[in-house]
């Protein structure tokens, strides 16, 4: 029975809970800007890594180098749309 | 809401559309009945998981969609042909655009791309499936249910009227009242999980379920292109799903992302848009690439010219896809920078796609070159695409982008990249894999005779837009005047629209009369192609291949024609198949009503359909299904039946 059980998945489950609630308590606790925006921070890496490893299952298959080719492509896909956005709409607008 | 403003009304052209609506969903529905039919549509369409029948579904709704986007093309031609027409008045020609756009990109172009790849994909790589076939359904019902969504528009409630674009401020909730944008925040959103799935799916099988000995270098083009595509969908699709969802909130919740006060920038959904929608383009382009190298290779008795620059180039295309956005806004007002940086991005798209372009022509050059309908089209689409590309080029740069913003010379451009880019390309796919699923090819002759009207009608209806452009005309005019000079250069190109018509009733004219006369051809490779898909029998088996194939090197099937080694060794064994499953097209209905009753914001039934979806998962998760398995009798019955011995 402990085997079918799925621990990873609902401790996943739990931690997206607690993570989305604690983004949500900037809003309700009207925090200052740099301090709200560094929980946001933080509680996006972390949610990052629980979606990654704990439904993702990242790491659990053998073959490296598509999970290097993989984490590459999103890495740059990722970074080219948020600092491009950012290039795009505020530093490079005049 | 008001139940006055249910209906659209006071459009005759929408009253016979009703009428037709009804008419034909009646006729639908008698005929099933009178033939006794609903059982067959349930048992082997409506529940089916499996990937081939899967493909042709889509394949029809993207040649429905086709017919209902080229009737949009069509009202709008009318309506430019001459100066000051009043067949349409402007909301109504704003909605019409809108449709046109959406649905052929979305709901044509993707579907029938997608149903190419459920058809293609699996036989080439010698697979029995897809990795997920449960859930390459309910990609299909999802993308169907939002299809279905957005068409209904149109009679309940209203077309979205804001471009396929839906830029902000005009898209949101104080200048576009209606509910139209909540149709397209929602439809294409369902869609959009559908097609999410499937690019999931098809990786996981291109990587997971290839043929012994067939490494990633030594598959098909068409696969290749297939997995380069999906994983751009993969990465660019939850970009729209984002922007999608911001744009609801705005429109069903008072949230201020886009709008103009507030903290809102209205022009980030332009932004987003883009992130997603130049790699969008990609994604319906490189499957036409691989498309036209599987054909001008089998056509012209050569290998491929230059396979790893041809993979390289797409790798190449598919990072720079992401690289380019901001080139749809050039005039929006940002820097000297941002507008240099996203023209010399853009401009080195042109080098990977010149390299294929390339590598076709010499994989024809002295080939034996064979005219065949799916090669000719494929013919046509070299130059033709050449034009659209270079006319980008142009567009790439940013100073003189200034004097094409938004003219019809961009409408032109990309028309001249899109169909022969994609259009050409699956109505080529589909003259090339026909003869796989059912068993006989199209007719030649009229084949042949549907190309010239469509190839040359094509031309006469774009080429004069560039000139419009030039001179002034702008996008989505609904009409102007006679001093402007406008009228017999649009009058033209609406005589081109109708030829384009004629051009493509004659190809589905073709279909229905190839079904009654074409002979039936025997051997599973009437072209005398390439790879695995035609090893096997036509019409492919439920199971695919009887016995799995071994690969040695590219092109496996010609080399095993030349006295090669043996594709299939071993004996028959029985065969573990997916059961099927009427929960995809139960789930796709709950989603259908989930989406309608958000659209007009109905919160109680929309939370008691958002519970049924979630219901429909439970079940799921709970369900315990492992399948079935074809005994060797009945797979040596078929086996005999299809034409005795593989090859």
């Amino acid at each position: 029975m402990k085997k079918l059980f799925p621990v990873k998945h609902v401790m996943g489950y739990l931690f997206s809970l607690i993570l989305s609630i604690v983004a949500l308590s900037v809003v309700f606790f009207d925090l200052s800007v740099a301090a709200g925006m560094s929980i946001l921070l933080v509680s996006a890496v972390i949610q990052m890594g629980v979606q990654l490893i704990l439904f993702m299952h990242i790491g659990e298959d053998g073959s490296k180098k598509a999970l290097y080719t993989n984490i590459a492509y999103a890495l740059f896909v990722g970074l080219v749309t948020v600092f491009g956005t950012l290039f795009t709409m505020i530093w490079g607008y005049q | 809401m008001k139940w006055d403003e249910f209906f659209v009304t006071g459009e005759p052209m929408i009253y016979g559309a009703m009428v037709s609506i009804v008419v034909a969903s009646l006729a639908i529905l008698i005929g099933l009945t009178y033939f006794k039919k609903w059982g067959y549509l349930w048992r082997e369409w409506l529940t089916t998981v499996d990937h081939k029948r899967i493909g042709i579904m889509y394949i029809i709704s993207a040649l429905l969609m086709l017919f209902r986007g080229g009737v949009d093309a069509l009202l709008m031609r009318a309506q430019l042909a001459m100066p000051e027409n009043g067949l349409l008045d402007g909301q109504h020609y704003n909605e019409i655009f809108t449709t046109h756009g959406v649905i052929m990109i979305l709901f044509m172009a993707m579907p029938f791309i997608i149903g190419l790849m459920n058809v293609v994909v699996p036989l080439q790589i010698g697979a029995r499936d897809v990795a997920f076939p449960r859930l390459n359904a309910v990609s299909f019902w999802l993308f169907f249910a939002g299809a279905m969504l957005f068409n209904i528009s149109f009679v309940i409630g209203g077309s979205p009227d804001a471009g396929w674009t839906a830029y902000f401020p005009l898209a949101s909730l104080e200048f576009s009242p209606t509910v139209g944008n909540n149709y397209y925040s929602i439809a294409i959103q369902i869609a959009g999980i559908g097609t999410l799935m499937t690019g999931v799916n098809f990786i996981a099988t291109i990587l997971k379920m290839r043929a012994k000995g067939m490494t990633l270098m030594k598959m098909p083009m068409f696969t290749w292109s297939v997995l380069i595509t999906c994983v751009i969908i993969l990465f660019a699709f939850p970009v729209l799903t984002v922007a999608l969802a911001l744009m609801m909130f705005d429109r069903l919740f008072g949230s201020q992302f886009f709008t103009m006060a507030n903290g809102g920038m209205d022009m980030l959904w332009a932004n987003l848009f883009w992130v997603w929608g130049h790699p969008e383009v990609y994604i319906v382009i490189l499957p036409a690439f691989g498309i036209y190298s599987e054909i001008i290779s089998t056509f012209s008795r050569k290998n491929l010219y230059g396979y790893k620059s041809m993979v390289w180039s797409m790798v190449v295309i598919s990072l720079l896809s992401f690289l380019v956005w901001a080139h749809h806004f050039y005039t929006m007002g940002h820097g000297v920078m941002v507008n240099g940086v996203f023209s010399v991005t853009t401009m080195a798209i042109a080098i990977p796609t010149g390299v294929k372009i390339f590598n076709w022509l010499f994989t024809m050059q002295k080939g034996r070159i064979e005219f065949t309908t799916p090669m000719l089209y494929s013919l046509a689409f070299i130059p033709i695409f050449t034009i659209g590309g270079v006319t980008g080029v142009m567009l790439a740069m940013a100073s003189a982008d200034y004097q094409y913003h938004n003219t019809m010379f961009l409408v032109a451009h990309f028309h001249y990249v899109l169909i022969p880019g994609t259009v050409f390309a699956v109505i080529a796919g589909f003259y090339y894999w026909f003869p796989k699923l059912f068993g006989f090819r199209l007719d030649e002759r009229q084949g042949k005779r549907a190309f010239w009207w469509i190839i040359i009608s094509f031309n006469v209806t774009f080429f004069p837009l560039f000139f419009l452009g030039l001179k002034g005309m702008t996008r989505r005019m609904y009409t102007y005047s006679e001093s402007t000079g406008f009228g017999p250069l649009n009058l033209l190109a609406s005589i081109g629209s109708v030829g384009l018509a004629i051009g493509f009733i004659l190809l589905v004219y073709n279909i229905y009369w190839s079904f009654r006369y074409a002979p039936r051809d025997t051997t599973g490779d009437p072209w005398n192609a390439r790879t695995l898909e035609w090893s096997t029998h036509s019409p492919v088996p439920e199971y695919n291949f009887a016995i799995e194939p071994t690969v040695k090197g590219l092109d496996p099937f010609w080399e095993s024609k030349k006295g090669g080694h043996q594709l299939y060794e071993g004996k028959i064994e029985e065969i573990h198949m997916p059961n099927n499953s009427g929960q995809p097209f139960i789930l796709g209905i709950i989603f259908f009503f989930f989406g309608f009753f958000m659209v007009f914001s109905w919160w109680v039934p929309a939370i008691i359909a958002g519970i049924g979806v979630v219901v429909m998962l439970a079940v799921r998760s709970f369900e315990r299904d492992h399948g079935r398995h074809i005994p060797v009798k009945e797979i040596l019955e078929t086996e005999a039946r299809l034409g005795g011995e593989q090859a």
